[in-house]
């Protein structure tokens, strides 16, 4: 027997691709190499072509004057405004249609999905029409079909003028539904209705605490106490006997007809209505299908065994099926909010000023600046999508069912 | 498409690196035509008939180039631009000419790095309202709801004229004009505004034209007419004096039907013109000596092609006013053909 | 006494169920009044239907198909619909600017899309995977006309390069990294000296050759599904890389893939259509300049292969652990094992998700409009555009709706019979 160190190879070039001991280094050093190189060549073509056409990269038309009007916003602009500050208005558009939106799409989700479910053959025929119709027509023919809906079956606010008019405001005259837009009435914040919502966040907190007191108390004794009555006049009573306390510190500002429009009161514009409806309308569709599938993946064990522990099958879905199905609910979801976002870029066909209107729409027009307009967009939606990316993470991390 | 894919997959192995700075007249005649950039649908301008065939002003105007660099006026691809995406698909060289009633400006011929060739109508912007409204002039419009095209030199001057006069409105963002008329229609806005010549298209094709009128204040200037990209000198020039030419045809008289009988005419300009005389002066700007020839010949002088557009047979039945010869009382005014 | 006993030697045949149970009548009393609140639920639903089919049917039953413009059919009857306007156009909807005496050819490469789609999908007939893989050719050739060398001489290139391959592997035992280095240097070497004199060679000796049609000239569906398909098509080998790069080891290769994923699953496709049609040709050489319509295909394909990614990561997750063991077990290396095992059945389960990033990438094709693209609901806007047609809305909506209904319907009962095919093949 031979003692004595084993032979040692020598190092050959092969082995850079060929000893897998080198070669996942290898491999990473020329994928790095690769990447770099299309970097810097892209990076390349786009100075050389700039150069060629005069133009430069430079973000200072942010704060040049705008010099053009915004219908909707929610912070004060004027055509003096900069531009960087109709790039802020166009942002706030587009969260409050993604917001609103959410909001409407995930309750008009649910209620499709759980219909889509019940014995009720014709309810559960017409919910299917529903998603199927919704789903399987692109998001911007819906835009634009709502929106001409909108427009065609209202009437135009001179409708309202004249000893026989054609067309009234609604509800004890206060509000007025016209082919530009809705008029609300608005609140007035008088003296001391500072205390009145003082009254109300504290009632909300005190529905709060007095729930977990119940639920502890329902876990210690078995004792039930009418949760839902006494949250509701928990919500209403005290804020009610402030009101009339304070003398009525709130009023309303009616909308009334003046000239070609309206004036005062909370002006909601038609464009924001159709988009806002045509993107939860859509979104809907996709989410009744993912409560639906969610509610479909709990065994049916679990309804079979609640039911015979004598609970009642509106109690079995609340205490039973929804917390399991939330869980495979929620992350599809939060991503169906996401694309929502995302669909709201395609605001421009109806003419509502989100981002894309306004700082890669106008802005880039007028100024000529789309690299950098289009990198300050992406930007901007990227971040929001990372954003919900992290909610989605953290929620499957916490939601995980420990030692699966 | 096979040429466009050799050439990315060219383009990605890295193999034309170097700064391609080929004249645009090189790679057109290289191509075979032109590529214009018109609009995606405006009465009287540019638009689509049944068959699929492009006409109308500007179309017109393109069609005289392609005819002075190919004798041939069908040899022109048109591209169809929304006005939000008009000047990046001309900096981008998408097209290379861009005959979208444009509005000639100070920011778009500093700023967009772009080069306007001269003015083919000089139009203004105005309203359009309903009769029944009962508005006799602009300053009657305070408060009203106004459609509104955006990415247009209209946008802003709406914004001006209103904060000069003390008056609010509200703005109807809308794509294009033909989305604008249908807001209107539908009583979503109380008046439209746009140039003038637009309108007046608009207008006329309407079912009950007498129901609507132009509101009298034209409240600002807007000439319209070519541009090119910034750097390269021949091709704006090739483009401004072919649009000339039709100016210079008009005012000598000369149509496509009687060019030939100027063959023996006595005013020697007219012979540098058509190339009919010894001098070849388009070969300074490297065109064929019967470039303005062959374009006259084909599209026809400019009140030919106004006529033909926008004028009484066309329907539209625009006035010619100040887009008229010098010596018609109008303000075109070519430099002499010397 | 006399025996009065009874016993039944016989069985009665059974008696039908009672009325109120059986058929009709029994299943209407199950599903739609079974108790108040599901009779309360079934007539408001009824009396909803009938209020929207109520203004509905009359409308569009006694549509005007043949006036010839809209003033014609508001002078004959302004209560119905107008349908003319497709009767007119629906070519243009359909085809966009195609040269209609060469309409045979779009629709032929639309039957034999379904004929190369056949072996894909069903194992009677994978075995003509190769008309599949020359498909693309085909349909490029039918298409965009001109010469059919230009499309041979670009599969001759990948066919010469797998030769080098091959040979450099098995005559000349070259190792797999090395015969990849010569698969393509051939690739190279055949591209920029052998092709162009090949293709100019077979066009003197051969010429086959249609007509040329600019891809300005595509609009309408034509445009909607060459965009969709071609996304999905070029996606898929990208998709794959993609999805095996995030699962990789080697981090550098992770980051780059996840950075890459995440940067295009996060912004919208309006801003990368807005890319293509304005910042993409800064991006290339000084000079080169393509058609828009191979612009929008090229940032298509980046989208829909990070969404293809993430499904067939999907589709790697739910492949139990023990394949890739049992492969390491076998000795395969990383690429036999991929090629052999894994990605099939992880390409199995992933097909209903591919088939549905499809759909969605369908509806998506209807954003080139913003880019003034001719698809579909560009072209309502052209049509609309035209004197004779101003004003129409509802029946060009109508008639686009309802071909995208049909199309991506459809698309979505396949994949859900594939589904339920898959799980009876797999479980």
């Amino acid at each position: 027997m031979s003692s004595g160190k084993l032979p040692v190879e020598r190092f050959r070039l092969g082995m850079l691709l060929g000893d897998t001991r080198y070669r996942s280094t290898t491999v990473q050093v020329i994928a790095f190499i690769i990447f770099v190189a299309v970097v810097f060549w892209l990076v390349d073509n786009t100075v050389k072509n700039l150069a060629l056409l005069g133009k430069d990269v430079d973000f200072s038309f942010l704060w040049m004057r705008a010099g053009y009007d915004i219908n909707q916003r929610l912070i004060p602009y004027t055509n003096d405004s900069t531009h960087g500050r109709a790039a802020l208005v166009g942002i706030l558009n587009t969260l409050l249609v993604a917001f609103i939106g959410c909001i409407i799409a995930t309750i008009i989700g649910v209620f499709v999905g759980i219909l889509r479910l019940s014995k009720n053959w014709i309810v559960a025929k017409l919910m299917a029409v529903y998603i199927e119709g919704f789903r399987n027509i692109p998001v911007l023919l819906w835009i634009v079909m709502i929106f001409a809906l909108l427009t065609e079956f209202t009437p135009a606010p001179k409708a309202f003028r004249g000893a026989n008019p054609e067309a009234s405001m609604i509800w004890f005259e206060s509000t007025a539904i016209t082919n530009r837009g809705t008029y609300f009435p608005s609140p007035i914040w008088g003296d001391g209705s500072i205390y009145l919502i003082l009254t109300f966040l504290i009632s909300l907190i005190a529905i709060f605490f007095f729930r977990r007191y119940a639920k502890a108390l329902q876990e210690e004794t078995g004792k039930g106490l009418p949760k839902f009555w006494i949250s509701f006049g928990l919500l209403l009573i005290p804020s009610i006997l402030i009101y009339f306390f304070l003398g009525a510190p709130v009023t309303l500002e009616y909308p009334y007809l003046k000239g070609f429009n309206f004036k005062d009161g909370i002006y909601i514009r038609n464009s924001l209505i159709a988009l806002t409806l045509a993107l939860s309308l859509y979104t809907s569709a996709f989410i009744g299908e993912i409560v639906r599938s969610g509610i479909l993946a709990i065994s049916k064990g679990q309804t079979e065994a609640a039911s015979s522990l004598g609970l009642r099958p509106g109690r079995i879905m609340s205490l039973i099926i929804l917390p399991q199905a939330l869980r495979v609910i929620v992350p599809p979801m939060i991503s169906n909010y996401l694309n929502l976002t995302k669909n709201s870029s395609l605001a421009i066909a109806v003419g509502y000023m989100d981002v894309r209107g306004t700082l890669g729409g106008i802005t880039l027009n007028q100024t000529g600046r789309e690299l950098e307009a289009m990198l300050l967009l992406m930007g901007f939606y990227l971040c929001v999508s990372l954003l919900v990316s992290a909610i989605i993470n953290y929620f499957n991390r916490s939601f995980q069912i420990k030692g699966l | 498409m096979k040429k466009s894919l050799f050439l990315s997959v060219a383009a990605i192995l890295g193999l034309t690196a170097g700064v391609a700075a080929a004249g645009t007249l090189d790679d057109t005649i290289a191509r075979g035509h032109v590529k214009c950039g018109v609009s995606t649908g405006s009465p009287g301008f540019s638009g689509v008939d049944d068959s699929g065939k492009n006409v109308g002003f500007d179309v017109d105007y393109c069609r005289a180039l392609a005819s002075a660099i190919f004798n041939d006026p069908m040899a022109v691809k048109f591209t169809p631009l929304s006005s939000s995406v008009r000047f990046t698909a001309l900096a981008s060289g998408e097209v290379d000419i861009l005959a979208r009633n444009t509005t000639w400006t100070y920011s778009r011929d500093t700023d967009l790095k772009q080069t306007f060739l001269g003015v083919t109508y000089y139009d203004g912007q105005g309203f359009m309202v309903k009769t029944a409204l009962g508005a006799n002039s602009t300053l009657d419009l305070d408060g009203a709801t106004i459609c509104i095209q955006v990415g247009t030199t209209t946008e802003l001057n709406l914004a001006d004229y209103f904060k000069a006069n003390d008056m609010s409105y509200e703005p109807l963002p809308t794509a294009d004009n033909s989305e604008s008329k249908q807001q209107y229609m539908a009583d979503a806005c109380d008046a439209y505004t746009t140039d003038a010549s637009a309108l007046h298209g608009t207008r006329i094709n309407m079912e009950v034209p007498g129901d609507h009128m132009v509101l009298p204040e034209i409240v600002s200037k807007e000439p319209l007419g070519p541009l090119v990209r910034h750097g390269d000198d021949q091709w704006a020039d090739i483009g401004r004096w072919v649009l000339n030419a039709l100016v210079i045809a008009e005012e000598k008289g000369i149509t496509a039907a009687n060019i030939d009988s100027f063959a023996d005419t006595k005013d020697a300009e007219i012979h540098r013109l058509l190339g009919t005389g010894d001098d070849n002066m388009m070969a300074m700007m490297g065109m064929p000596k019967a470039g303005m020839y062959n374009a006259i010949k084909h599209v026809g002088n400019y009140g030919e092609i106004f006529e033909r557009n926008l004028g009484a047979s066309s329907g539209i039945n625009i006035e010619r006013g100040v887009n008229n010869s010098w010596t018609n009382g109008g303000i075109l005014y070519s430099p002499p053909f010397r | 006494m006399a025996n009065i006993s009874f016993v039944r030697e016989k069985s009665i045949p059974q008696l039908p169920p009672p009325i109120s149970e059986s058929n009709t009548i029994g299943w209407v009393r199950k599903n739609l009044f079974s108790n108040w609140l599901s009779t309360l639920l079934t007539i408001l639903s009824l009396y909803f239907v009938y209020i929207c089919l109520r203004d509905f049917i009359p409308w569009a039953y006694g549509g005007i198909w043949s006036a010839g413009s809209l003033r014609e059919c508001l002078d004959t009857n302004p209560d119905v619909a107008c349908f003319s306007v497709i009767g007119a156009r629906w070519k243009q909807l359909l085809f966009g600017f195609y040269p209609s005496e060469e309409y045979w050819r779009p629709i032929l490469t639309f039957i034999l899309l379904f004929v190369s789609v056949t072996p894909i999908f069903s194992q009677r007939f994978a075995k003509y995977f190769w008309f599949s893989l020359i498909y693309p050719g085909i349909a490029i050739w039918l298409l965009w006309g001109g010469s059919i060398w230009p499309v041979c001489s670009i599969y001759l290139t990948f066919v010469f390069s797998g030769l080098g391959f091959y040979i450099a592997k098995n005559q000349f035992k070259l190792s797999s990294g090395m015969s990849l280095m010569v698969a393509i240097i051939s690739l190279i070497v055949f591209y920029l000296f052998i092709a162009n004199p090949f293709v100019a060679l077979f066009g003197y000796i051969l010429p086959i050759n249609l007509v040329v049609v600019e891809s300005s000239q595509f609009g309408g569906f034509l445009l909607s599904m060459i965009v969709g398909f071609s996304g999905i098509a070029a996606s898929f080998p990208i998709g794959v890389l993609l999805a095996l790069g995030r699962q990789s080891d080697l981090p550098l290769v992770k980051m780059i893939c996840v950075g890459f994923i995440e940067f295009i699953r996060g912004v919208p496709l309006i801003t990368l259509l807005f890319v293509a049609s304005v910042l993409l040709n800064y991006f290339l050489p000084p000079g080169t300049s393509f058609d828009i319509i191979v612009r929008v295909i090229i940032m298509v394909t980046i989208f829909s292969a990070a969404y293809m990614a993430e499904v067939i990561r999907g589709g790697l997750a739910a492949l139990p652990v023990g394949q890739h063991e049992a492969s390491a077990a076998l000795g395969l290396s990383y690429w036999q094992s991929q090629r052999l095992i894994i990605m099939p059945q992880a390409l199995k389960i992933s097909i209903p998700g591919i088939v549905n990033t499809f759909i969605g990438l369908f509806k998506d094709t209807t954003l080139v409009s913003i880019i003034s693209l001719l698809d579909p609901v560009g072209l309502a806007s052209l049509i609309r555009a035209d004197q004779k047609w101003n004003g129409i809305y509802w029946e060009l909506y109508v008639a686009i709706g309802l071909m995208f209904f049909v199309c991506c319907f459809g698309m979505s009962q396949y994949s859900q019979y594939l589904e339920r095919k898959l799980k009876t093949d797999n479980s």
